[in-house]
């Protein structure tokens, strides 16, 4: 758990780098909001808590909500997010183990769908946005105690403008090449991350604490459809670089989809449950309402994970063809 | 001798912590004063006592008798006296009692009769199986199943492959090894009796390679003999290669069918170890009485490999290992029997030595168990179990004891290695858990073989009882009819006699009321006239007067009748329109 949570500080960084401050106060505030959440559940559920805020998992949930939110996410969408997520997501099902949903996507699916707009404040990268802010002025529009800055520095998305402008009949090699957000594979600042994202899922599957079938799954069928769809109109569907290096792939990839708890157990479930994943991601990129769909495919994928297991039972050692 | 192996799945590269114990030649253990021998060191029935307290006993007597198919002898591994067979502590993870029997050592080692034999080819198959059966002769491996049933390969099997298992692939344990380096020609010699035995076609040793020295020494020993059809293996070191399923995989390719065994694929596997107590057996004429026991661990001061007698106390073992080093690192850890991964915890080391005794373990405090925390299905025993079970799945349902979905999952398949309790992140204690759901099971089995047995007696009883009820009423009805019968006739017979006198007694009334009428007439002096000495003009007379009498009464009857036939037959149809 501690070690999947330093896979993710190069990423971490990279956001800083490109967006500020916003990055660290999103990850205090989450990690603050979320063991408070758990020990207040654990005390009434009567169970100790030194075991259950040590294994480091409450942390972890904490860490992808506040990469995956907008960075300078207002306090209290980072409470009612990380709240929600350790609470509704993980405790009421048992606590650790015991969860059907990755708990992260929980709440990140919960706060994306009652405060569309905040969630839809993205900051713009360094040396895009008119003003780049302190980390005094970053704190006092977390908290409210300014006036909200956030028409001048916050900017779409490229998979947000890239959806809005296929929308508007603009035609793909244009609406890339027009400058930011886009930047050479996926976005400005965005691309880079995800490299930092891609580099620490790497280290996680050499160390052996993830297993490679998740992430090549997904991935590769994102890749896949994306590369497909692109040669049959190159105009109107992004390539498969594009869609590997920007919003939460690399993250889902590596770090989310590979939830054990949540995911399925088997080597060759696994596979299945990327592959789906990665499929639900380019579909509803593509086609569906929201410009990235990494939290609701991982939580349809939730959803079959049983079935999968159940399906993908290894032959066992002395039976013949079962 | 470049043999294509075949490889299992899952498995562990474990640290073999081998070299330890290594080092210095095999010693003996200096004779124990007492020896506790428990009368089961094997799987089957418990032997029989042969011996009574205070007797004396030979090195090598025979003590106890096998009782039934499975089971096997015991044979005293000193010379002296019995002082007491009683329930002792011995080895076994519920740390029970059971009986047995303890020897006062003599110091004198006097052996029994020995009859060594020079050429074991001129002995029948089963005559060598019964040489092995009365040596009390069981799985060395640990397992300590009598060796002489896996001689017997059965009328209709033909066995292809023996299998010798030297892989001794936990971690620490190195008694096979230098069993192997030291003994290496006993354990060939062991290999042709068994092959013989078993008339098998081919005699595999399998040996894992981070043993360069057995291996190397088990090649010189069978060079110097007939090797023909013998061939020594060097198999890659993995956890758990020692295990009979997975070594068999491994050398020949073949799996095991689950819940069958080695012999339906004509493979037998025996231990190296067992190999070589067979030929001291068949050879020498010298039972199990003794086996090579490591001693080790981070806290033994001189880890090293005893010859120990059976019922030595493991105190005495760890004394001549040194004792235990708690300076740097913190206090010794408990004592197990059996290696890292599959042994059992002792009690205390006043537990004896028994024949399926390896290894006595003992590590440092810090390496005990950590508390046990949620499993968070990460898969990592998945990955790593030979039997290619689903270890979570199986921990899920053992938790739950949702015992029927546990055995969909192969419960029973799975061989107790620990590979999973090893690499999981959470420490959960998995094989603990499995041993707990296969108890549960078998207990629940014989509850269901014993309430059925009842069941069946209860509706035996009850149609038993059914039985007798009807017999008996039977009889009841039988008798009353017999009854019945008898009477009616009685009454009958009383009915016609009593007419009989009635009849008898009213002529008898009529005839007296006639003299008396008569006597009073002649007394009164009144005659009848012509009543009597009529002529015969006059009687024909009355005879006439008489019939035509009988006629006219005759006559009246005969109309009466008539009269009365039509009522009769009314009568008749009546009844027959009732019926309709």
């Amino acid at each position: 758990m501690r070690e999947v949570s330093l896979a993710l500080l190069p990423a971490a960084v990279g956001l800083w780098w490109w967006f500020g401050w916003g990055v660290l106060t999103n990850i205090i505030l989450a990690a603050a909001f979320a063991l408070a959440s758990e020990a207040l559940i654990l005390r009434l559920r009567k169970r100790p808590l030194g075991p259950a805020l040590g294994d480091g998992s409450a942390l972890l949930t904490a860490l992808l909500l506040a990469l995956a939110m907008p960075p300078m996410s207002p306090w209290w969408l980072l409470l009612i997010g990380c709240g929600f997520a350790i609470i509704f997501g993980k405790q009421l099902f048992g606590g650790l183990g015991y969860n059907p949903f990755n708990p992260a996507m929980v709440g990140y699916v919960v706060l994306l769908i009652s405060f569309p707009l905040e969630m839809s404040s993205w900051l713009s990268a360094r040396g895009m946005a008119e003003l780049q802010l302190g980390l005094g002025d970053t704190l006092a529009q977390v908290f409210g105690t300014a006036a909200p800055l956030l028409d001048s520095i916050s900017g779409a998305t490229p998979l947000d403008t890239l959806k809005t402008e296929l929308g508007l009949g603009r035609p793909l090699g244009e609406i890339t090449t027009s400058g930011a957000p886009f930047g050479q594979l996926g976005g400005l600042g965005w691309e880079v991350v995800a490299g930092l994202y891609l580099l620490g899922g790497l280290w996680l599957i050499w160390r052996r604490i993830i297993s490679w079938q998740v992430p090549v799954g997904m991935l590769a069928t994102l890749a896949l459809l994306a590369t497909v769809f692109h040669a049959i109109d190159p105009e109107r569907y992004a390539g498969a670089l594009f869609h590997l290096f920007s919003g939460a792939a690399m993250l889902g990839a590596f770090f989310i989809a590979t939830d054990p708890v949540s995911g399925a157990s088997s080597p060759r479930g696994r596979l299945i449950f990327g592959i789906g994943a990665g499929f639900l991601v380019f579909v509803i990129r593509t086609w569906g309402g929201y410009p990235d769909g990494v939290a609701f495919a991982v939580l349809l994928m939730n959803m079959t994970a049983p079935t999968i297991d159940y399906y993908t039972q290894p032959r066992v050692f002395g039976h013949n063809g079962k | 001798m470049s043999r294509p192996l075949s490889t299992f799945p899952g498995g562990l590269h474990l640290p073999d912590h081998k070299a330890i114990s290594t080092t210095r030649p095999v010693q003996p253990l200096p004779l124990p004063q007492r020896l506790v021998l428990p009368l089961q060191q094997h799987i089957g029935e418990p032997a029989q006592p042969l011996v009574a307290v205070g007797e004396r006993v030979l090195k090598g007597q025979t003590i106890a008798l096998a009782e039934g198919f499975v089971s096997a002898p015991l044979h005293a591994p000193s010379s002296g006296t019995v002082v007491a067979i009683e329930e002792r502590a011995v080895p076994h993870p519920s740390g029970l009692s059971a009986p047995c029997i303890v020897i006062e050592t003599d110091g004198r080692e006097e052996w029994r009769e020995r009859k060594p034999v020079s050429d074991f080819r001129a002995l029948e198959p089963s005559a060598l199986r019964n040489i092995v059966r009365e040596a009390g002769i069981v799985g060395l491996g640990g397992a300590g199943f009598p060796a002489f049933i896996k001689l017997n390969p059965g009328a209709r099997t033909y066995v292809d492959t023996l299998i010798l298992n030297g892989a001794e692939c936990e971690p620490y344990i190195s008694c096979d090894d230098m069993l192997m380096r030291e003994r290496a020609s006993e354990v060939v010699s062991g290999a042709r009796i068994m092959r013989h035995a078993l008339q098998a076609r081919e005699c595999l040793i399998g040996i894992e390679d981070n043993k360069p020295e057995a291996l190397a020494a088990i090649r010189t020993a069978l060079a110097q003999g007939n090797s023909e059809g013998i061939e020594v293996v060097a198999v890659p070191t993995r956890y758990p290669t020692g295990g009979e399923k997975q070594l068999i995989k491994v050398l020949t390719g073949k799996e095991v069918r689950s819940g069958g065994l080695p012999l339906d694929i004509g493979v037998v596997c025996h231990n190296v170890a067992t190999a070589a107590s067979i030929h001291h057996a068949v050879i020498l004429d010298e039972p199990l009485i003794s086996r090579i026991v490591t001693v080790t661990g981070e806290a033994v001061a001189n880890p090293c490999n005893l010859e120990v007698p059976l019922g030595a106390p493991m105190q005495a073992l760890l004394e001549a290992a040194g004792g235990t080093n708690t300076g740097v690192g913190g206090d010794a850890g408990a004592a197990v029997m059996g290696g890292p991964m599959m042994g059992i915890t002792l009690a205390s080391l006043e537990l004896p030595v028994i024949k399926t005794s390896n290894c006595l373990l003992i590590g440092k405090q810090e390496t005990a168990t950590a508390p046990e925390r949620p499993c968070i299905r990460c898969g990592s025993c998945v990955d790593v179990c030979p039997m290619r079970l689903l270890p979570q799945q199986l921990y899920w349902y053992a938790r739950a004891k949702d015992f029927d979905k546990a055995q969909d999952y192969n419960l029973f398949d799975c061989i107790e290695c620990g590979c999973c309790a090893y690499v999981c992140p959470s420490q959960l204690p998995l094989v603990h858990y499995y041993r707990f759901a296969k108890t549960n099971i078998w207990a629940q089995e014989r509850e269901k073989q014993a309430a059925d047995k009842a069941r069946q007696r209860h509706e035996f009883r009850q149609a038993r009882e059914a039985a007798e009820k009807a017999e008996r009423a039977a009889l009841l009805a039988r008798k009353k009819a017999a009854l019945a019968a008898s009477k009616k006739q009685e009454k009958g017979d009383k009915a016609d006699e009593a007419d009989k006198n009635s009849d008898d007694a009213k002529k008898a009334a009529i005839k007296a009321a006639m003299e008396r009428a008569k006597a009073k007439k002649a007394a009164a002096g009144v005659n009848a006239r012509n009543t009597e000495d009529l002529t015969p003009a006059q009687q024909a007379q009355i005879d006439e007067a008489e019939a035509r009498r009988a006629a006219a009464q005759e006559q009246a009857q005969e109309q009466k009748q008539a009269q009365s036939v039509p009522a009769k037959g009314g009568d008749n149809s009546k009844a027959a329109a009732q019926d309709e």
